[in-house]
């Protein structure tokens, strides 16, 4: 049977605020144990929480950059369920009026551009960590993630198979950081997806049983999980079995999903309005506020990068995949001042190329957009090739000649040769050496004038300039 | 206002009178509170009784009526986004009954 997959999508965003969702302790990744839980994050008797207004601000940017509705008032509620990593007792979440409610996000799949419908977003608190290694029988707990404030994103079941799932989860990661909400640090956790998965039959329209897998923290595990869990449930079902709604864990050293061992009622989490928390309430100047403060989002940007600069589709998705990567664009393409294209293959081929190699982002180049428009300004001008521009390229990466690439072509002697009387030269000097390529040519073999053209382009060391070359040659053959 | 119950046929508690022993039992590890089988049929009784009293607050006919969140008519006040809290680790510790490495410890737990 031809099965389809169907994947909803969990994320868990934890929003780049200094402090706390409910106390003033820091957020900081990495330090010491405990030293960053208050006695709110401990739960002691008697505290109370408040709530930070830049964790409502970021989940409110959120929800504005995905075409949401910002729920006026919405309500925390508490999630009840007993684990060591959770002092209270209970998870301050967000229920039945999340704050941000809808929305959508496009993502670029092979057949095209497709818009996931988004259920909802609210704001919740995080857990502790549980240690269970080392403790002769005990677990350590370590509550300095308690208490940081998480952006909970939940699409609707839209995406089909485990390549759609892995475009929705990087285009969203790619939005969070771009709008400023959350690092996006996948090693650290700040940005962690439940899968929701289940298969049925191509062409019908009610959902199968589905199973979340928890806790998927790159974009290739979730794509492993979702393709074993998929494979795994149509095995099933083609053996006449049948699947049983569970919570399951990917497991990445064995390849494979597991059920989580869990009582049945695990999932019973009574949740009731948190009385402690009257409803948050957020008014049209606030929104008003966060939406004139909003950047241009990543799908006006390539729409403008094609408008403004005549790119193609492609090349302005790939420009727009980080903010940073944009700025990096627009600013060598105003350098450069025209043929934004060289500028775009430039940035998206030896720039991307050599970022990627250094696993650095494109603020940290070595190489300025103004360094790599001055470059480009050579090419341009024909003081150099195309494939001489990549060796001053990995020299200006390099820092030599203080990063200017005039001086890296005039110290290296690379500067075109376009003097006529210098190409002839070099043409009659290989014409004389190669007498077997040109009777080969009269005779009618074309193949023989690019060999004529190679040693030409060799003689000089590559710096000829190729369509004086051709011509020369031809005038002097023809 | 919705009561999330915990019966385990998904029946209303808020409804539906007939609570039973199990349905204690179950309550009670939920909340993590030890009902002993002596216990059990007195506080069916209670429990009971408080569901009757949530059944007459639900029969009253409260079309047109905002529901609210919360007891009092406020809002939530919210706090700027500052790091107001220092390490006070070893004062919590004190009173913790074991720790180690700065780990508060427990017995083991294990998903």
């Amino acid at each position: 049977m031809n099965w389809e997959i169907v994947v909803g999508i969990e994320t868990h965003a934890q929003l780049s605020t200094q402090s706390k969702i409910f106390s003033g302790s820091s957020t900081a990744f990495g330090a010491a144990p405990n030293s960053q839980a208050s006695a709110i994050d401990l739960a002691l008797p008697g505290v109370l929480p408040t709530l930070n207004r830049g964790a409502v601000e970021r989940a409110i940017r959120f929800g504005l950059a995905v075409g949401a509705v910002i729920s006026p008032r919405s309500v925390f509620a508490r999630k009840n369920y007993f684990y060591p990593d959770l002092p209270k007792g209970y998870q301050i979440s967000q229920y039945e009026l999340p704050i941000v409610v809808g929305g959508a996000l496009a993502i670029v799949t092979p057949e095209g551009e497709k818009s996931i419908r988004l259920t909802r977003a609210h704001l919740e608190e995080d857990a502790g960590k549980s240690l269970h290694e080392d403790f002769h029988g005990s677990s350590g707990i370590d509550l300095n993630r308690a208490g940081t404030p998480l952006l909970e994103i939940v699409s609707e079941p839209d995406l089909r198979g485990a390549a759609e799932a892995v475009a929705y989860a990087r285009t969203l990661h790619a939005l969070v950081r771009w709008i400023g909400i959350c690092d996006g640090n996948m090693q650290e956790g700040s940005f962690r997806c439940d899968a929701n998965v289940s298969v049925r039959p191509r062409g019908s329209d009610t959902l199968g049983t589905r199973c979340e897998i928890k806790n998927l923290n790159s974009f290739r595990f979730l794509e492993k999980a979702i393709e074993y869990e998929a494979r795994r449930q149509i095995e099933l079902i083609e053996d006449g079995g049948k699947v049983v709604q569970q919570t399951r864990l990917y497991d990445p050293d064995q390849g494979e999903t597991r059920a989580m061992r869990s009582k049945e009622d695990a999932h019973d989490y009574r949740y009731f309005p948190d009385p402690d928390l009257p409803p948050l309430v957020v008014d049209e100047a606030w929104i008003e506020r966060v939406r004139g403060e909003l950047p241009e989002l990543p799908e006006a940007k390539k729409a403008r990068f094609m408008r403004q600069y005549g790119l193609a589709a492609y090349d302005a998705h790939s420009l727009t995949a980080s903010r940073e990567m944009a700025d990096y664009y627009e600013a060598t393409a105003a350098a450069l001042g025209h043929d934004p294209k060289i500028a775009a293959n430039w940035v998206m081929g030896e720039l991307s190329a050599a970022l990627n190699r250094h696993e650095i982002g494109p603020e940290a180049s070595p190489i300025a957009p103004e360094q790599l428009a001055s470059l480009l300004a050579r090419i341009l001008d024909g003081t150099i090739s195309g494939k001489i521009a990549k060796d001053v390229f990995e020299a200006l990466w390099a820092g030599e000649c203080g990063g200017n690439s005039d001086a890296i072509i005039a110290a290296r002697g690379l500067k075109q040769i376009s003097d006529t009387g210098a190409i002839e030269a070099l043409v009659d000097a290989v014409l004389a050496a190669n007498p077997r390529s040109v009777d080969e040519f009269r005779a009618g073999k074309d193949k023989a004038f690019n060999a004529l053209v190679g040693q030409v382009m060799k003689a000089s060391r590559g710096q000829a300039n190729p369509a004086q070359v051709n011509e020369v040659l031809k005038k002097k053959l023809g | 206002m919705i009561l999330y119950c915990a019966l385990p046929d998904k029946r209303n508690l808020a409804t539906d009178m007939n609570l039973t022993l199990a349905d204690v039992q179950k309550i009670a590890h939920l909340a993590r509170i030890s009902v002993t089988p002596a216990q059990t049929e007195e506080v069916r009784i209670k429990l009971t009784g408080i569901f009757a009293l949530i059944a007459q607050m639900q029969a009253v006919d409260t079309r047109g009526v905002e529901p609210m969140a919360h007891a009092q008519d406020v809002s939530l006040s919210l706090r700027d986004d500052r790091v107001t809290e220092s390490d006070q680790r070893e004062k919590f510790q004190k009173i913790a009954p074991q720790v180690e490495n700065g780990l508060y410890l427990v017995p083991k737990v294990i998903e």
